[in-house]
């Protein structure tokens, strides 16, 4: 946008010296948290005086991390395996519909996302504290399917939107009902933006502290639930390794989809 | 295969204020190839998409043959369609494509196949049933698409602009083609497109459309020489029309008390090429450009009125010498000439 | 205009159609109404309730006339406008320099800086810490270096929540400015440069302007956010930054007050409200005086 004024080499230098310097702020942490995960002291140094696997041990050597991974992963895969199914129908819903109609059906699906996670935490545990259901799988899950229909949903609306709908009409004209249409025209060639939909959704139950703070206890604990606790007692390095493997997995994650999306 | 008479009547749709179909009547006639003409907005796609069953029309009723199909779902309604842009299905291949509403159908596998590559080969597409729909090219997709709508021998076809996509060349060849299939397989065709030559090189019979109702519903050549109405005729080509009392006839009789249409084409410079019963027009040239083919002169009759006069190259021997300013006489035989009933200039 | 008469059963199809599309997305709304709906309504309804589960209005007294209350008000205000204005400071000019790159390099550096928004909050968190800490990284580079002769104390206080907040929203923020800038017609900067102006000039009148809708989501989105955050106080605050999410979790853990809790939950939704009327006016201001931006 800028090329209008290839003379201008300070303003360039100082936009981009500037710019540098903040893109530095927001990888420090993430990337300052591996090195610590590989070093053999308990002290945080830096840089670690010698290396080791010692943490990565520790957490998986260790029975409540390991049960702590082992809810994250089955709640991470029935959030998305529920969340995704429900979120295409409500985006053939809203495409079809238009008008106010899905605005108002939007409106609704998106809202979870901008109200406070301690609302919703708080106000999920007393729904589920007056039906005996606090700690149980089930209150996490219905926590984590409502904020993860709306990230679906910003994946998969758009495109259907870019979907040709005229397929779905060639198909109606050669014979197809609606659930034929939708199975065998719509889904194949959504497949990008489903898988895309699919991971963000396992991402989103991953991720999720707040809720499961509030409303998972025991061995339905998730592993940000631990981590959280961890945090608040100690800096354990233990949770340095945890964080380069979390890490990694995004990175790889993010990988795939986009690589995918440009073949 | 028996194909069906089409009936349409009355149909009515509006969204919200904006009428697209104002009472549309329209019988087509079995094994008949009928195209809608009319400019964008006219209302010719919604019609067909009313028949096809992705517009539900406000009231009216669409039968095919006895059949009332005016509620009946898209997927019942056996209808081969053509849509503008193809609508393939990019995650098939071609044999894939044409299969799929044999499929459908519960073809047994075998009689399938056999069917599918008995019409690919009718579309001269023998040979590319393995190939992705993105390695073909416009004109392919375009046989695919016919492929497509006719392999379970629906009883009546629909084609939405088909060949607005391609090339000049190529579409006059698939104009041939497309009507050549339908000679051969007699299916019942309802064709959309805003290409009057188009419309007129391939149908039996044309209805021209505009503002959401039919303007008039003929041969192509009586849509072309006798229009009945003003649009139609200014529709279909260079029409000149003529407010009542500006044409005298050669023989220095009366002006016509009628409008009057008459064709650039239809004008000659020279009174021989014209019988006594002919008309003449007293003008002044405006302009003259050269056009390959013909000549085309743009004379001012002595009110203002502008008259358009189309001179084959072959018979323009003079109009090279014509000068801007210069009065200029120009014919027209009686049978070219043509009164537009109750139209006002 | 003639009324067009609409044949019953054509009508009655139409509803029909209607209705199956709306049943499509039954499921999700009824799952967004027992999840998200209905535990805002028991808020309000826990708000009124004694422990006993008797009818008050004594939480309301109680939390309103509590001094708390209102330090956790200025609180949260504080960190959302804090986390608002480095964002802007820091994210405008970042998006600038990325939306004037090679689309190319704009999207690997796009894919880095949204490498944080993929990385748990907890790691991030975490990483702070290390970096923050009496003995962490930054105090020993400043120490190190003869900046400070004593490390500062740049958490478990204010200053590393807000540090915190900011890192997680300035991605959030930046998403938006970026589009903007990105849409900006290569063209008008060339024209504006045509005709004289200076690059400041072309970025004070054509960039800024342009891209004001994209800074405005951006900070509707800050404001939204950074008003509910817990994790980040909770962690780098050190139990001396108590913003209202953090007074509502104490309220229930630490002293079962579900009544109180409900109250202070219901003050959060009032805030975010209060803004959500606020940005919507503001917008509606910005939209109006559109017309007459050629002086800006």
């Amino acid at each position: 946008m800028l090329e209008a004024y290839p003379d201008n080499r300070l303003a360039r230098i100082l936009l981009w010296g500037f710019s540098a310097l903040v893109m530095a702020f927001l990888m420090l942490p993430t990337l300052v948290v591996v090195p610590l995960s590989f070093s053999v002291s308990d002290l945080l140094e830096f840089p670690p005086r010698a290396y080791s696997l010692r943490w990565y041990e520790n957490f998986f050597g260790s029975a409540t991390w390991m049960a702590g991974l082992r809810t994250s992963l089955i709640l991470g895969t029935l959030t998305a395996m529920v969340a995704v199914p429900l979120a295409l129908l409500a985006c053939i819903s809203m495409n079809r519909l238009g008008g106010k109609a899905a605005s108002a059906i939007q409106g609704v699906l998106l809202a979870p996302s901008i109200v406070p996670g301690i609302l919703l935490a708080i106000g999920l545990f007393f729904v589920l504290a007056a039906q005996g259901l606090v700690g149980t799988l089930f209150g996490v899950l219905v926590g984590h399917v409502v904020l993860a229909i709306p990230v679906a949903c910003i994946v998969l609306l758009p495109a259907l939107a870019r979907f040709d709908w005229n397929q779905v009409q060639a198909a109606r004209s050669l014979g197809a009902g609606w659930a034929t249409a939708v199975g065998g025209i719509i889904v194949p060639q959504l497949r990008i933006s489903f898988l895309s939909a699919t991971l963000m959704a396992f991402l989103t139950s991953l991720d999720e502290s707040v809720i499961s703070i509030f409303v998972a206890s025991g061995h339905n604990s998730t592993l940000p639930k631990l981590m959280f606790l961890s945090l608040r007692d100690q800096i354990d390095p233990t949770i340095a390794a945890i964080s380069t493997l979390w890490t990694a997995i995004v990175v790889v994650v993010v990988l795939i989809v986009t690589l995918r999306q440009k073949s | 295969m028996k194909s069906l008479p089409i009936t349409i009547d009355s149909v009515r749709k509006a969204y919200g204020s904006y009428v697209a179909l104002d009472d549309v009547s329209l019988d087509v006639q079995a094994g008949e190839f009928l195209t809608l003409l009319g400019p964008s907005g006219s209302g010719k796609t919604t019609l067909l998409m009313a028949l096809a069953g992705f517009v539900r029309p406000d009231s009216g009723k669409l039968l095919l043959g006895n059949r009332d199909i005016t509620r009946l779902a898209p997927n019942k309604r056996d209808i081969g369609i053509v849509f503008q842009n193809y609508a393939l299905f990019p995650h098939m291949n071609v044999l894939a494509n044409v299969e799929y509403p044999l499929a459908l159908r519960k073809t047994p596998k075998a009689q399938a196949r056999q069917q599918a590559l008995d019409t690919l080969a009718r579309v001269k597409l023998e040979g590319l049933a393995k190939r992705n729909i993105a390695a073909l090219s416009g004109g392919q997709r375009q046989r695919v698409a016919l492929a497509r709508a006719i392999v379970f021998e629906p009883r009546v076809m629909l084609m939405d602009e088909p060949l607005s996509a391609l090339d000049r060349n190529l579409r006059e060849t698939m104009q041939y083609e497309i009507r050549r299939l339908h000679d051969d397989l007699g299916i019942t065709t309802i064709y959309v497109t805003h290409d009057q030559r188009e419309a007129l090189t391939m149908s039996d019979r044309v209805a021209v459309m505009n503002s959401g109702r039919i303007q008039q519903i003929d041969t192509p050549q009586q849509i072309y020489d006798r229009p009945s109405t003003r649009f139609v005729a200014e529709f279909m080509g260079e029409a000149n029309i003529l407010a009542p009392g500006s044409a005298r006839t050669i023989d220095g009789g009366d002006a016509s008390r009628e409008t009057l249409m008459i064709r650039a084409e239809s004008f000659h410079l020279d009174a021989k090429l014209v019988g006594r019963d002919g008309v003449a027009l007293e003008a002044r040239l405006c302009a003259k450009a050269f056009r390959g083919e013909n000549w085309l002169l743009t004379l001012a009759l002595d009110d203002g009125q502008e008259v358009l006069v189309c001179i084959p190259a072959a018979l323009a021997s003079g109009c090279a010498e014509l000068a801007a300013g210069q009065r200029v006489t120009a014919y027209a035989p009686a049978e070219k000439v043509h009164a537009i009933p109750g139209a006002i200039a | 205009m003639t009324v067009t008469a609409v044949d019953p059963g054509l009508a009655a199809d139409a509803r029909r159609e209607r209705r199956f599309f709306l049943a499509l997305s039954l499921p999700a709304l009824f799952i967004v109404g027992l999840a998200a709906m209905l535990p805002i309504l028991w808020i309000i309804r826990q708000s009124f309730l004694t422990t006993g589960g008797e009818y008050t209005v004594g939480n309301y007294e109680k939390v309103l006339s509590s001094g708390l209350t209102w330090s956790a008000l200025i609180t949260t205000v504080e960190l959302s406008l804090g986390t608002l204005a480095v964002c802007i400071l820091l994210g405008t000019p970042l998006a600038l320099a990325l939306a004037s790159a090679r689309p190319r390099m704009a999207n690997l550096l796009m894919a880095f800086v949204m490498l944080p928004l993929w990385t748990s909050i907890l790691v991030r968190t975490y990483g702070w810490l290390v970096l923050l800490r009496r003995e962490g990284l930054v105090n020993a580079a400043l120490t190190g270096s003869g900046l400070t002769a004593e490390p500062l104390p740049l958490v478990y206080n204010f200053t590393g929540t807000l540090i915190g907040m900011i890192h997680y929203m300035l991605p959030l923020f930046l998403l938006p400015v970026y589009a903007a800038m990105r849409d900006i017609d290569a063209n008008l900067v060339r024209a504006a440069a045509s005709m004289g102006a200076t690059l400041g000039q072309v970025i004070r009148t054509v960039v800024l302007p342009l891209s004001a809708g994209g800074i405005f989501s951006g900070s509707t989105i800050v404001f939204i956010y950074t008003i509910g955050f817990f994790i980040t106080p909770a962690v780098l605050g050190g139990g001396k930054v108590n913003p209202l999410s953090i007074r509502i979790e104490r309220t229930l853990s630490t002293f079962q007050d579900w009544g109180s809790a409900s109250v202070l939950g219901i003050l959060l939704l009032v805030l975010m409200a209060l803004i959500g009327v606020m940005f919507l006016a503001a917008r509606r201001l910005m939209a109006r005086n559109k017309v007459g931006a050629a002086h800006a």
